[in-house]
C-alpha cells in the first residue's frame, strides 16, 4: 500500500522567551500509520503536540494536514476549529476527562458539534424536533459502540472521575475518537499503567488505525508499546530531531542510543 | 482531647466572640447624649456564653455529636423523592393564596420568594452549570426592571407586551458583559463581574435625566389579566377584570395575580432550565465548567459556551427584574445592590449548585428568613447569618448535592 503524507511538519520551531523548546523540526505523518514521538524528557515533544493542536501559536514553520484534497494550515488556525474543522483530535498526558460527568455524557460532548448543528444551534432541541431527538439517538449508539470496543458499557452512567486510572485513559482515546477526526495524537497513553493494561492499549490503538484507516500520532516512554505498533519512529532530543525512521532503524541509531543513554556523542 | 485542651479550645473561642460581640453588642445608638450607650456587660455575658457553651460541646462524646446525624438522616434525597419533593411544593404553590395560609402578608412575600427563585435559576446557569463565578448578576435583574419601567413611562406599554424584550434587552446586556470577559477566570472573573454590578447600579443612580436617579420611576403598570385591568374603575372603553367577572374589586385580587403570573414564569423557566441541560449547549456549559482545556480538544469553542451562558443566565435575571417592577411598582437602584447578587449567590450556593430543586428550597429559605426573623428586630440579620453558617456546617456543598445525569445510556 502506497503512503499517503497527513500530516507535514516543516521547520517547526517555538520559543518561550529565550528558551527553545523545538527548533527547527520536519518530519512527515502518514494516514492509516503510527507514527510515534519519542525522546528523553524535555525533548520537546509535547511542545509539538501543542502547536500541533493549537494550545500554543508556533513561532516559526508550518504544519500543513492534508486528506481527501483538503488542505489545513493548522499553525493558522483558532485552538477549537483543529478539532472541529481540521479533524485533529488529542488526548492528555495527565487524563483531562470531564470527571463529574457520566461516562456517556463526556462521549456527547465529544460530538458536540454534530449534536448542535442537528438541532438547529439547541433552539430545535428546545422544541423538541425529530429532528433532535435523531441525532441524539444516533450519538448515544456511537457512544455505545466505543464503550461496547473499551468494555466500559456497564459503567456508562457512572461518573467519569470514578473510574480505576486505567479506564480514564482509554475513556480519553475514545473521546477523543467520538469527535471523528483524521488524525489522533495520544500523549502518553500508557504512563502509570501496568504492563497488562499497556500491552492491551497497544492493541486498541492498532485496531483505531486499522478499522478507522486514520493517522496516529503518540508520545510514549514506554518503549514496549512504541517498538511494537509503530510504524515510524521520529526521536527528538533538546528540540531537534536526531533521528527518524522505522522502528528497528531506530532502536540502533548511534545517536539515539547515546541521547537515551546520555553518552559523549561520537563523532 | 485532654483538660487542658478543651480549655485552651473554649478559651479561643470566648476570645472570638468577644471580638465580635464588642462592636455587635457593646455599643448601641441612641438619639440623646453621645449618640451612644456602652453595653459592656452584655459583652461579658456573651463571651461567658461562648466560652462555658464551647467548653460542654467538647465534653459531649463523639458518637452523640449532631452534625453527624444531620448529615446520615438527611441523605441525599433522589430520583422519584425529588419528584415528589418538588411536585408537593408546586401544589402548595398553587393551592397557597386560597389557603387560610394567604393572607395579604404572605402571598406578598411568596411572591418575593418566586421571584428570587427564578433569580436562583437563572444565576444557577452560569455560576451552577457554567461555572463562572459572577458577583454582579444583579446587573441583569436592574436591566430587566429598568427596561420594563422605562418602556412603560415613555411609551405606555404593558407588562405583558414589555416581558419579552425585558428578557432580550437583559441578555444583550449580559452577551456585551461577557465579549471582555471571555480570557478571564475564577477569581478575575468574579471582580469583573462584581465591577459590572457596581456600574450598572452607579449609571442607574446618576444618569437623573433618564433614570431618575436616586428617586427611582413610580407609578409601574401592574400585569393584567389578558388585557384587563384589575381595578375599582377604569376610563371609557377599558373592561376591568371586575366588571368582567361582576366581582367586587379588592386590593388582595391584584397580589394573586401577580402571584401566580410569578408562579406560572417560575414554573416555565424550570421546565426551560431542566430541557437545557440535556441539550448540547446545556452539557457544553458544564463540561467548561470541568474543564476548557478539554472542551477546546474537543472542537467546542470556550467562547460560545460562555457567551451562551451569560446570555442565558442574563435573559433569566432580566425576566425576574420585570416582575419585581410590577410587583413594587416603583423602583430606584438602592434595590440593586452588591446585597442582592451576594444573596442570589448564597441562593446557588447554599442550595447545591446545579440543582433545580435545591436552589428552590434555597431561594425560599433565603428570601421569607429575614421576614420570619422580624421579631427578633435588630438581631435579624444575625440570625440570619447563623442559620447560613449551619447549613454550610451541615451541608458543606450545598442542600442538594446530587446530580441526575443528562442522558443515559438506555433511554427510550
Amino acid at each position: 500500500m502506497n503512503r499517503e503524507a497527513l500530516l507535514e511538519v516543516e521547520n517547526l520551531s517555538m520559543r518561550f522567551g529565550g528558551v527553545v523548546a523545538v527548533d527547527g523540526i520536519s518530519f512527515t505523518a502518514y494516514g492509516r500509520e503510527i507514527t510515534a514521538i519519542i525522546g528523553p524528557n524535555g525533548a520537546g515533544k509535547t511542545t509539538v503536540f501543542n502547536c500541533l493542536t493549537g494550545f500554543y501559536r508556533p513561532t516559526g514553520g508550518s504544519l500543513v494536514l492534508t486528506y481527501d484534497g483538503k488542505t489545513f494550515r493548522l499553525e493558522r488556525l483558532r485552538g477549537h476549529r483543529i478539532a472541529r474543522d481540521a479533524g485533529v483530535a488529542r488526548t492528555f498526558q495527565n487524563v483531562r476527562l470531564f470527571a463529574g460527568m457520566t461516562v456517556l455524557e463526556n462521549l456527547m460532548v465529544a460530538q458536540h458539534a454534530v449534536l448542535t448543528r442537528a438541532s438547529y444551534y439547541n433552539f430545535g432541541g428546545l422544541l423538541g424536533l425529530k429532528r433532535h431527538h435523531d441525532a441524539e439517538r444516533a450519538a448515544i449508539a456511537r457512544a455505545r459502540e466505543w464503550l461496547d470496543m473499551i468494555g466500559l458499557t456497564d459503567r456508562a452512567d457512572e461518573v467519569a472521575g470514578n473510574l480505576p486510572y486505567g479506564a480514564q485513559r482509554r475513556l480519553e482515546i475514545v473521546r477523543a475518537m467520538c469527535t471523528g477526526p483524521r488524525l489522533l495524537c495520544v500523549d502518553e497513553p500508557a504512563a502509570g499503567l501496568n504492563p497488562h493494561e499497556s500491552a492491551d492499549l497497544a492493541r486498541f490503538l492498532v485496531t483505531i488505525r486499522d478499522r478507522f484507516g486514520i493517522g496516529v500520532l503518540l508520545i510514549e516512554h514506554d518503549m514496549s508499546v512504541v517498538m511494537g505498533i509503530s510504524d515510524h519512529v521520529i526521536v527528538l532530543n533538546h528540540g531537534q530531531k536526531i533521528a527518524d525512521g522505522s522502528a528497528g532503524e531506530v532502536r540502533n541509531d548511534p545517536t539515539v542510543i547515546a541521547a537515551y543513554l546520555g553518552e559523549e556523542e561520537a563523532a | 482531647m485532654g483538660a487542658a485542651q478543651r480549655f485552651k479550645d473554649a478559651g479561643f473561642t470566648a476570645l472570638i466572640a468577644l471580638a465580635l460581640a464588642f462592636p455587635l453588642l457593646g455599643f448601641q445608638t441612641t438619639d440623646t447624649g453621645d449618640g451612644y450607650i456602652t453595653r459592656f456587660n452584655w459583652v461579658a455575658i456573651a463571651t461567658a456564653a461562648a466560652f462555658v457553651v464551647r467548653l460542654l460541646l467538647s465534653l459531649v462524646p463523639q458518637r452523640f455529636r449532631l452534625h453527624q446525624y444531620a448529615t446520615r438522616y438527611t441523605a441525599l434525597p433522589q430520583g422519584k423523592i425529588i419528584t415528589l419533593v418538588a411536585g408537593a411544593l408546586i401544589l402548595f404553590s398553587i393551592l397557597l393564596p386560597i389557603s387560610p395560609l394567604g393572607s395579604r402578608r404572605t402571598i406578598d412575600l411568596a411572591t418575593l420568594a418566586l421571584i428570587y427563585v427564578i433569580l436562583g435559576w437563572g444565576l444557577n446557569i452560569v455560576v451552577g452549570l457554567a461555572g463562572l463565578l459572577d458577583l454582579g448578576y444583579v446587573a441583569f435583574y436592574a436591566v430587566g426592571a429598568y427596561s420594563f419601567a422605562l418602556a412603560a413611562e415613555w411609551y405606555g406599554l404593558s407588562f405583558w407586551e414589555m416581558l419579552p424584550f425585558a428578557g432580550l434587552i437583559a441578555s444583550a446586556a449580559g452577551f456585551l458583559l461577557g465579549l471582555p470577559v471571555l480570557r478571564l477566570r475564577g477569581d478575575y472573573l468574579a471582580i469583573v463581574t462584581l465591577g459590572f454590578g457596581e456600574i450598572v447600579r452607579i449609571v442607574l443612580n446618576n444618569w437623573s435625566p433618564v433614570t431618575g436617579g436616586p428617586n427611582g420611576i413610580g407609578d409601574i403598570p401592574r400585569p393584567t389579566v389578558f388585557g384587563m385591568p384589575i381595578s375599582p374603575g377604569a376610563p371609557e372603553g377599558v373592561t376591568t377584570f371586575n366588571h368582567f367577572f361582576g366581582i367586587a374589586y379588592d386590593p388582595l385580587q391584584r397580589l394573586i395575580w401577580l402571584y401566580y403570573v410569578c408562579l406560572a414564569a417560575a414554573l416555565v423557566i424550570n421546565w426551560f432550565s431542566l430541557r437545557i441541560r440535556r441539550l448540547p449547549v446545556g452539557r457544553a456549559w458544564e463540561a467548561l465548567r470541568e474543564d476548557e482545556i478539554a472542551c477546546r480538544a474537543l472542537g467546542l469553542n470556550p467562547h460560545t459556551i460562555k457567551l451562551t451562558a451569560f446570555a442565558t443566565g442574563a435573559m433569566i435575571g432580566g425576566f425576574a427584574g420585570a416582575m419585581f417592577a410590577a410587583k413594587q411598582g416603583f423602583i430606584s437602584p438602592e434595590s440593586f445592590n452588591f446585597q442582592e447578587s451576594a444573596t442570589v449567590l448564597s441562593i446557588v450556593v447554599l442550595g447545591g449548585m446545579g440543582s433545580q430543586l435545591g436552589v428552590a428550597i434555597a431561594a425560599v429559605i433565603l428570601a421569607t428568613l429575614p421576614e420570619f426573623g422580624r421579631e427578633f428586630a435588630q438581631y435579624r440579620m444575625l440570625l440570619f447569618g447563623a442559620a447560613m453558617v449551619a447549613i454550610m456546617i451541615w451541608r458543606p456543598r450545598g442542600l442538594f448535592t446530587v446530580r441526575a445525569p443528562s442522558v443515559r445510556l438506555d433511554q427510550p
